[in-house]
């Protein structure tokens, strides 16, 4: 069958898909985004969440017929919807940071990363992650990224228990979530300061 | 495979109808699993996902009907003080990610002995709202588990809403397992105080083949309550009640040794949860009864 959905803010049609086939394997081997990761394919690990018209979900649970005409966000938006927020906020406060942003330059929030994202920079919880030194594999980052933005979007001052409770269906075997803990007090920190 | 996507409530009747072995599929958290493991192919997918009515709730006589594709998250935040019992049991599925697209129709539909919505409908009382073309039935929440994984819906019937009792009193939710996040169950322990009917109902999950209530405990304490005058004193419920009350509650178990727990252990558990759950269902019942001016 075919699915037709919005990917990071463009129109997406997958081909060919088979009908139990889940989001995570379209995104993944039919539209070439391999940020979401599959680790269990069972909602164990939470390393492919991606949002899903706003909602952080599993993609791995979603089937990818259930998405047709919906949005999907996945770890590779983060960048341009940390962007757009950023917009959003600006206006009415300060115009020219504003039109900056809005003439698709460079300069984000974070200011930096443009190496690995060759046509954004990165999102401040993404560089938070970096500075705290939150990734070492880097198998569960996408799935914390994308659920940690979320939750900062929704709680812009959140205490440790409910970043421990917003980071909750994401499985780390690495880093021992301390350093996670820290990426996203930084983040919500630097979020705090309009840095 | 087909892929079916009815877009409203009437043709997803009318697809289950024609194809009764359809398998629908809501928030996918159960279904998707078995797929990706191949444990299931089914010949046709019944995406519920764009039938609106699915996601909503509202108030009918006493009770809350509750859309049966309602995620967990949404009870959580919204259902609190109308269904606390279940808004508590809700909070302990899974993750953040499962209970934005899970929901009490999945669970019904599923029927796991350790699913965390039926101890929780069992306390408050409830009627699982079954529909087909042929028509609608309310299937009392005690009549709905009939095995392992298995319930009470005919092959062309779909889960319209779940009928759940609005709380008249306080009610708890506890559930044990290895730590806080992502645990199905070793054991689970649902209490509801009913003030208006001077009743109290249990329900407890993953100690039998089916999620089951307390009987023989529930009229042991009712009975308790009422000799006692302790509905109108708000006394202290005396520790050999409690005792009493969670032995039986242990003794209305009929679990299993398995890779989470042990029946023995099970049992233990249940007896455990039974009297934390009355304790602090009490005290809360004294705490706004003493409020109202209604307890000396
Ligand atoms: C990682 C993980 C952890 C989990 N942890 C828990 C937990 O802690 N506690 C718990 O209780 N569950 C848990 N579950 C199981 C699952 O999330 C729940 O059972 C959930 O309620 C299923 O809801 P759903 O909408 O996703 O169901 P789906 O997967 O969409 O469907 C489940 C079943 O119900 C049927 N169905 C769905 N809707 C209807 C309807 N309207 N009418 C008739 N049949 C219907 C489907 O055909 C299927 O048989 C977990 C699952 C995962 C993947
Ligand atoms: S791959 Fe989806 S939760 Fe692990
Ligand atoms: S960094 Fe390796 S799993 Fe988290």
């Amino acid at each position: 069958m075919r699915v037709n959905f919005t990917v990071n803010g463009r129109p997406q049609e997958a081909d060919d898909v088979w009908e139990g086939e889940s989001l995570l394997y379209v995104l993944r081997e039919r539209l070439g985004l391999p940020g979401s990761k599959n680790a269990c394919e069972q909602g164990e690990c939470g390393s492919c969440t991606v949002r899903l018209d706003g909602v952080p979900v599993c993609s791995c649970l979603v089937a990818a017929g259930q998405v047709e005409g919906r949005e999907v966000v996945t770890v590779e938006g983060l960048a341009d919807q940390a962007r757009q927020r950023a917009r959003g906020d600006a206006r009415g406060t300060s115009l020219d940071e504003a039109k900056a942003l809005a003439a698709g330059g460079q300069e984000s929030p974070a200011g930096e990363g443009t190496g690995a994202f060759p046509h954004a920079a990165l999102s401040p919880v993404q560089q938070a992650f970096i500075d705290a030194g939150a990734v070492q594999c880097g198998f569960c980052t996408p799935g914390l990224l994308v659920a940690a933005d979320e939750m900062l979007e929704r709680n812009p001052s959140p205490t440790d228990a409910d970043i421990r409770e917003a980071l909750s269906g994401n499985l780390c075997r690495c880093t021992g979530y301390e350093k996670i803990m820290d990426a996203v007090r930084l983040a919500a920190a630097r979020q705090g300061e309009g840095v | 495979m087909d892929f079916l996507r009815p877009a409203s409530w009437e043709e997803a009747l009318a697809a289950k109808a024609e194809h009764p072995t359809a398998v629908p599929i809501a928030g996918g958290t159960d279904v998707m699993v078995e797929i990706n493991f191949d444990h299931r192919r089914p010949e046709y997918l019944l995406d519920l996902n764009r039938i609106g009515d699915l996601y909503e709730w509202e108030a009918v006589e006493g009770s809350v009907r509750l859309g049966a594709s309602v995620p967990y998250a949404r009870i959580m935040e919204h259902l609190r003080t109308e269904l606390p019992g279940l808004a508590l049991a809700s909070h302990t599925v899974a993750s953040p990610q499962i209970r934005n697209r899970g929901g009490v129709g999945g669970n019904l539909g599923t029927a796991s002995p350790a699913g965390d919505a039926h101890p929780a409908l069992l306390a408050a009382g409830a009627e699982v709202e079954a529909e087909s073309v042929r028509g609608t039935r309310l299937i009392p929440i005690d009549d709905f588990y009939t095995g392992v994984k298995r319930n009470a819906l005919a092959p062309d019937e779909l889960i319209r809403a779940v009928r759940v009792h609005k709380a008249d009193g306080p009610q708890q939710y506890s559930k044990v397992g290895t730590r806080n996040a992502m645990v199905i169950a070793v054991c689970a322990f649902g209490l509801a105080l009913h003030p208006e009917t001077r009743t109290v109902r249990t329900g407890i999950g993953s100690a039998a083949p089916t999620p089951v209530r307390a009987r023989t405990a529930e009229d042991f304490l009712s009975a308790a309550l009422d000799e006692g005058g302790w509905w109108d004193n708000g006394k202290v419920i005396t520790p050999s009640v409690v005792k009493q009350f969670a032995d039986l509650c242990a003794a209305a178990c009929n679990p299993i040794d398995d890779v989470r727990g042990t029946a023995g252990y099970r049992r233990h558990a249940v007896g455990v949860l039974a009297r934390r759950t009355l304790t602090w269902t009490w005290d809360s019942y004294r705490g706004t009864a003493q409020q109202k001016g209604m307890v000396a």
